[in-house]
């Protein structure tokens, strides 16, 4: 059979940020495929150049408006580990809260917005609440509760104000904390029943081999703080980072592609939780057994129920991490970045987020480089595509292969804003 | 009388505006049910050509495509809303248009002429008449529902122009330049974001842009007689509004004022030299 064909679509959409999908299909095989990324460059690592630690978190938050938590923690992590200040175990627990904070509510965002359309046969969220109304209520419930949690802590959930090198500039009242925590409380059983719903959910059967890499800390499941593990016996310090991961350019993206030793990798939620699953507290690790899921897991459509699960696990954590709250002396310590080279990964929604910085005798930034996870998950994007499509059935209509191959581009969660130093046409070409 | 048609539209930018939408809840729902949403990227409608009554847009015009694109954005749309700090002044990646964008996309990509970029990250009213501009990074939910419900009555919505400080003397915070002895921006910032930083106890960092009539030469004197040298001063005009005019003129004053006492204090050390050399 040799069919020519040639699809043009638009817009990839529900994805954060814009670029596009080329694929090439000649003889029934794939000829070309790759994602180009061509949201404009925003060259952030340049302007943090010349400017003092202190100012650096207001101004990475602006990468993303999804996670602008995980751009602030990671910078704040690495001055202060350059500087050797720990500011302590209130600090590290509030912090902890407001990432788990993000999690949820940029996982609920996803799930609900972003991805569940194309499970259920929507085009967007609103389409599919005229069916599934209780469902999408649920999810936007959650959402907002993970924007609470930030907004308490940081006055606002997009770019919040309250996280600075040395600890937060505000603790919250406790009776503040008090009432956040009891709704976080009621809404674990919310969670539950959004994975349970997940677990019911028909995905398409698609086993791949892939390497996953996240952060895993001694004890807890690891979101801020942690070595770089991955599934092939990688453990390594975040310092270590460049040893083994290299990113490059490609013509067709803005953003960069990153590899681990010549090869494509996964971050994210199935990552972490093919990694450390161990980790999840009890109450979890018990949804885990009941939704059927065997770990580690080789379907990339289980992504969807890895962020269920770990929005259950955030807002168990939060809830263990305000029990006894009580309103510190003071919320931050002093820190005096010296020069040298900061370090730090934390696990942002989307996946591990590595920055680097140079801080000169002067006490400015000299040189900064941040690695999004986005950027990571590229190249395992075309690669998983390549494999899933062919198994799919490239001799399928053109609206078929374009509709499954948008979902499977969605699945990875892309934040495309995130990754340029990222999608805005589906094209597919047949000859 | 058919329902009133919107477009969001999003150019360079952090996606954080749109999430003034994304992130109403059970709001967004009835929103999408009182308007027809023809393109909304992010959302999930897709029609980029769209003719419509009111189209959103977030982002700064910084590639030549883009330059394009917002221009027929224009001319499908009635009325055009430029939603945030990147649509309004720039955006943070406006600081690009003081440096060398060759330079720096070099620093940044190995192959810099595979990217496509503009000589300068411009707000959409330096390429097409805007109608209604709403200047924060980010806006807020309350914002936009606001400014749709104004515009969707036929009313033009009255932009903020007082400081940051009247909304936060209202709110009843302590004070964090006279009492703190931080480099607030408060008093030379349009309020709209509910005097949030004095609210968590630290400085305004001037994310929703100048107020009318800012004194900023007066802020400035404060902020060096606090402590801050003349670069410092002028970091402070040059974050996320560093595109906004009167924040661009403060910077250069500062950095003016850095290069004059730079001079100054090189002269004084030449005759200090040369002084000793005959002595």
């Amino acid at each position: 059979m040799s069919r020519r064909i040639e699809i043009r679509v638009p817009a990839l959409a529900r994805v954060e940020g814009e670029g596009a999908l080329e694929l090439a299909v000649a003889d029934g095989r794939i000829e070309q495929l790759r994602l180009r990324i061509y949201e404009p460059p925003r060259l952030f690592e340049r302007f943090l150049e010349g400017r003092d630690p202190h100012e650096v978190p207001d101004l990475v938050a602006r990468i993303c408006g999804i996670c602008p938590v995980a751009y602030q923690m990671t910078a704040v992590h690495a001055f202060e580990d350059l500087a050797g200040v720990d500011p302590g175990a209130w600090v590290a627990a509030m912090r902890r809260v407001v990432y788990c904070g993000e999690w949820i509510e940029s996982h609920a965002l996803h799930i609900h917005l972003l991805a569940l359309p194309d499970f259920l046969g929507y085009d967007n969220a609103v389409d599919m609440a005229r069916a599934h109304r209780e469902v999408v209520s649920r999810g936007l419930r959650l959402q907002a509760l993970g924007n609470e949690i930030i907004r308490l802590f940081g006055g606002r959930s997009v770019h919040p104000v309250g996280l600075r090198v040395g600890g937060l500039h505000r603790a919250p009242r406790a009776a503040e904390v008090a009432a956040l925590r009891g709704r976080l409380e009621d809404a674990v059983v919310q969670a539950e029943a959004l994975v349970r719903w997940c677990a019911g959910l028909e995905l398409p059967e698609d086993a791949q081999e892939f390497t996953c890499v996240a952060l895993r800390h001694a004890r807890d499941y690891a979101i801020e703080r942690g070595r770089i593990v991955s599934s092939r016996g990688h453990d390594l310090a975040p310092a270590e980072w460049e040893r083994h991961f290299a990113e490059h350019q490609v013509p067709h993206s803005t953003a960069l592609h990153a590899h681990l030793d010549g090869a494509p990798y996964l971050v994210g939620p199935l990552a972490r939780l093919n990694l450390n699953h161990d980790r999840l507290p009890e109450a979890t690790r018990d949804l885990v057994r009941a939704a059927g899921l065997a770990l580690p897991s080789r379907n990339m459509f289980h992504s969807m129920l890895a962020r269920a699960l770990e929005i259950h696990f955030a807002l168990v954590e939060a809830v263990r991490l305000l029990a006894g709250y009580g309103e510190p002396e003071a919320a931050a310590v002093p820190v005096a970045v010296p020069a040298g080279v900061a370090f730090a990964a934390t696990e942002a929604p989307r996946g591990l987020l590595w920055h680097r910085y140079e801080v000169g005798a002067d006490g400015l930034v000299r040189r900064a480089r941040i690695v999004p996870p986005t950027s990571q998950n590229q190249a395992r994007i075309e690669a998983d595509l390549a494999a899933h499509l062919e198994a799919f059935g490239l001799h399928r209509d053109d609206e078929a292969l374009r509709r499954r191959a948008e979902t499977v581009v969605r699945n990875y969660d892309p934040c495309i804003s995130c990754s340029t130093h990222f999608l805005r046409t589906v094209e597919i070409r047949r000859r | 009388m058919a329902a009133p048609r919107i477009a969001v539209h999003k150019l360079a930018s952090c996606d954080g505006c749109q999430l003034a939408l994304l992130n109403l809840g059970e709001d967004l729902l009835a929103l999408a049910e009182a308007v027809e949403i023809r393109h909304f990227v992010e959302a999930g409608w897709v029609d980029e050509e769209a003719e419509v009554d009111i189209a959103l847009v977030e982002g700064a015009v910084s590639t030549p495509h883009d330059a394009e694109r917002i221009r027929a954005v224009r001319a499908r749309s009635r009325l055009l809303v430029a939603v945030g700090a990147c649509a309004t002044a720039g955006g943070v990646q406006a600081l690009r248009n003081e440096g060398d964008l060759d330079a720096w996309l070099g620093r940044v990509y190995p192959h810099p002429e595979w990217v496509e970029a503009a000589p300068r990250c411009e707000p959409l009213s330096a390429h097409v008449p805007v109608d209604l501009e709403l200047p924060g990074c980010p806006v807020s939910g309350a914002q936009v529902v606001a400014a749709l419900a104004s515009l969707l009555r036929g009313a033009a919505p009255a932009p903020a122009r007082d400081a940051v400080c009247m909304a936060c003397k209202r709110a009843g915070h302590v004070c964090t330049l006279v009492a703190g002895g931080a480099p607030c921006m408060g008093p030379v910032t349009v309020t709209g974001c509910g005097a949030v930083c004095p609210g968590q106890g630290r400085d305004c960092y001037g994310c929703y842009g100048p107020a009318a009539q800012a004194n900023t030469p007066a802020l400035m004197r404060r902020f060096r007689a606090l402590g801050l040298d003349a670069e410092a001063v002028a970091r402070r005009f040059a974050g996320i509004q560093a595109g906004a005019e009167v924040f661009a003129k403060a910077r250069y004053q500062a950095l003016h004022d850095a290069t004059l006492n730079r001079e100054r204090l090189e002269r004084r050390a030449t005759a200090r030299e040369e002084r000793e050399g005959q002595g």
